[in-house]
């Protein structure tokens, strides 16, 4: 692998993504993608007890179903890389426990499964034959953590977004029939001032941009070059203002550009106001729809760049403003 | 049913009306400002316990009834109420036995109910 | 147009991007909800003068009848729809009181029933206690000091 440009790394034997896997929530699985998920369950509690306990178990099973569908006997994986969104990844960490696999917990709050899928990338060009890569989050413990209890009867501002349930999961091979991950580039952390939690689309849009220009300037592509450019989980307003604000710097990328966010609700049916959110929310939109176009060729080069806002209840408290982050990984058939 | 034919309509109007329009107050600060529902529960229990104080809220509970106790201004109101008849009475000792002398019945119905719905029920997602 | 050139630009061309809340529509769902449990507590409050009971204790029951209602809503998980559609018309009244203690107890029920239903029960409604309470002690205080009929009516 060698290094092009300041943030951005371009694999010589580019990783292959053997496998994925996705499982969803019932509000998920009411959406535009439910066909194309692994498993939708039908409550949110799955059998458990409590929500993280949910999200542990939603983690786990994916995790589980990518290595069944990939075939690949559990012990030859070397390393896994999970996250989530609770106080210190509890929900990965404890649903995958019982792996046995050699574990490193990541945090890049949404932008956790390209953080992850970047790591694993440089594992497998270096010294790993399989890695394993893994997000989850879950609509009910993230309320619980960041906002307020479920039976609060208040009102969601229009800007907010939905945290997606679910979890996906990649493995990824030294060798394999593709679609390989060819550049990675990792982002900044950007902080344009916004404090508004509800509003966290507008707070990442930012750090999205800061990465998108980089990673054409660093490999001399241009947004054409893609048959889609995806976004973690800016939602309705974050895209918006993504669109703009890369016209305003000279890329047109409205005609192959998108969000995971916008593209896993329907937003007048299920009135999830901007749109999608969360970990799972760009892995189980690429774990579920994306990766199966690009194995059935209907798309050759996709842009995956997933947005995290790293803040927590904390520092909302405090009035700190909310810092983004985006990374991005180029995925090619 | 003879209460029934005793309720009185226009009071009830009135009480529609200005309890309406309390809660249009706090519509415009949800939507308008950025403030969380606590805060906006903290300013009208406060705001309507100043007002308790000097009196003034006493005329719109004597117009609207219960259209002026039921909002949080009105538990503020009560509070406040309670204080100052407790000081009547008792001076000193009574700012502080008053007010939630007053509002015991509300408060100690709250944590009793919410400990029973805790006991046998299950918070749900919101489906919509 | 240069959003990015600093925090404040920014902030200005966020608040115009962004999608804002149907206030009329809000408003006048608020109004509506708000006015009927209000009325309903004026109905309940003239059923107990009609038989008999006190101006105070009558209202002490309507708080009680209301909180009451809003805690088995919260509990039968419909509270949350009455918000969403009600906003202020259904967080202003004593209902909404009541829906912020209740809804964390059900929330942190997994936590167990000491420090999770116990402790966490006021995390919404405790600074309404606190600052309820603590004016209300004020204003006893400064009525004594002051203690003249001029300075309240009540």
């Amino acid at each position: 692998m060698k290094k092009l440009g300041k943030q951005t790394i371009k694999f010589d034997n580019p990783p292959c993504i053997t496998e994925v896997a996705s499982i969803v929530g019932p509000k998920e699985a009411q959406g535009p993608l439910a066909n194309y998920f692994d498993q939708c369950l039908e409550d949110e509690f799955w059998g458990e007890k409590t929500w993280e306990k949910s999200e542990s178990k939603i983690i786990k099973e994916t995790v589980n179903m990518s290595i069944a569908k990939s075939g690949i006997p559990s012990n030859n994986i070397e390393y896994c890389f999970a996250g989530d969104l609770l106080n210190q990844c509890i929900s990965s960490s404890f649903g995958l426990r019982e792996l046995n696999i050699p574990f490193i917990g990541i945090f890049g709050a949404c932008s956790t499964f390209v953080e992850g899928l970047s790591l694993g990338a440089i594992f497998t060009e270096a010294c790993a034959e399989h890695v394993l890569c893994a997000a989850s989050s879950h609509f009910c413990s993230a309320e619980k953590q960041f906002r307020f209890p479920l039976e609060l009867g208040n009102q969601r501002p229009q800007s907010s977004q939905w945290t997606v349930t679910g979890a996906g999961s990649a493995i990824l091979s030294k060798t394999g029939s593709g679609p390989f991950i060819t550049h990675i580039t990792t982002g900044k952390i950007v902080d344009m001032g916004i404090k508004d939690a509800n509003n966290m689309g507008a707070a990442m849009a930012p750090a999205a941009l800061d990465t998108l220009l980089c990673h054409f300037k660093d490999t001399g592509r241009s947004p054409n070059y893609y048959d889609a450019i995806l976004t973690g989980d800016l939602g309705y307003v974050g895209k918006e203002i993504l669109i703009e604000l890369a016209q305003d710097k000279g890329y047109h990328i409205k005609q192959n550009y998108n969000d995971c966010g916008v593209l896993i609700f329907d937003k007048d049916k299920q009135d999830t106001h901007s749109g999608g959110s969360g970990c799972a929310c760009c892995a189980t939109v690429f774990s579920g729809y994306f990766f199966k176009q690009l194995k059935d060729k209907k798309m050759k080069r996709i842009l995956l760049i997933a947005t995290g806002a790293l803040t927590n209840a904390t520092s909302s408290q405090q009035g700190e403003s909310i810092p983004g982050i985006a990374h991005a990984v180029s995925i090619e058939m | 049913m003879d209460w029934f034919q005793s309720i009185d309509w226009v009071g009830l109007l009135k009480c529609f009306v200005v309890g309406g329009f309390i809660c249009v107050i706090g519509q415009i600060l949800i939507d308008k400002t950025k403030l969380t529902p606590a805060r906006i529960l903290v300013i009208f229990v406060t705001t309507g316990a100043i007002l308790g104080g000097l009196g003034i809220y006493q005329y719109l509970v004597d117009f609207a009834g219960a259209g002026a106790t039921v909002p949080l201004t009105g538990f503020g109101y009560n509070l406040a109420k309670g204080a100052i008849k407790s000081v009547k009475e008792s001076g000193i000792i009574g700012a502080f036995t008053g007010g939630v002398t007053a509002s015991a019945g509300g408060i100690a119905a709250a944590v009793f109910f919410g400990y029973i719905a805790s006991l046998i029920s299950k918070p749900k997602m919101k489906k919509e | 147009m240069k959003p990015l050139d600093s925090k404040n630009e920014y902030q200005n061309y966020v608040d115009k991007k962004s999608p804002n809340s149907p206030i009329f529509k809000n408003c006048f769902h608020a109004f509506l909800v708000g006015g009927l449990i209000c009325s309903i507590g004026q109905i309940i409050m003239d059923f107990c003068k009609y038989r008999g009971i006190s101006q105070e204790i009558s209202g002490t029951i309507v708080s009680i009848i209301l909180i009451g209602l809003s805690a088995f809503l919260t509990g039968l998980n419909m509270f949350n729809k009455i918000g969403k559609y009600a906003g202020a018309g259904s967080l202003i009244p004593i209902t909404g009181f009541a829906n912020s203690i209740v809804s964390p107890a059900m929330e942190y029920k997994s936590e167990g029933y000491v420090m999770g239903v116990g402790g966490k029960m006021f995390t919404v409604a405790g600074p309404v206690l606190v600052f309820g309470i603590s004016t209300s002690i004020l204003v006893g205080l400064v009525y004594l000091i002051f203690n003249t009929q001029t300075i309240t009516l009540v």
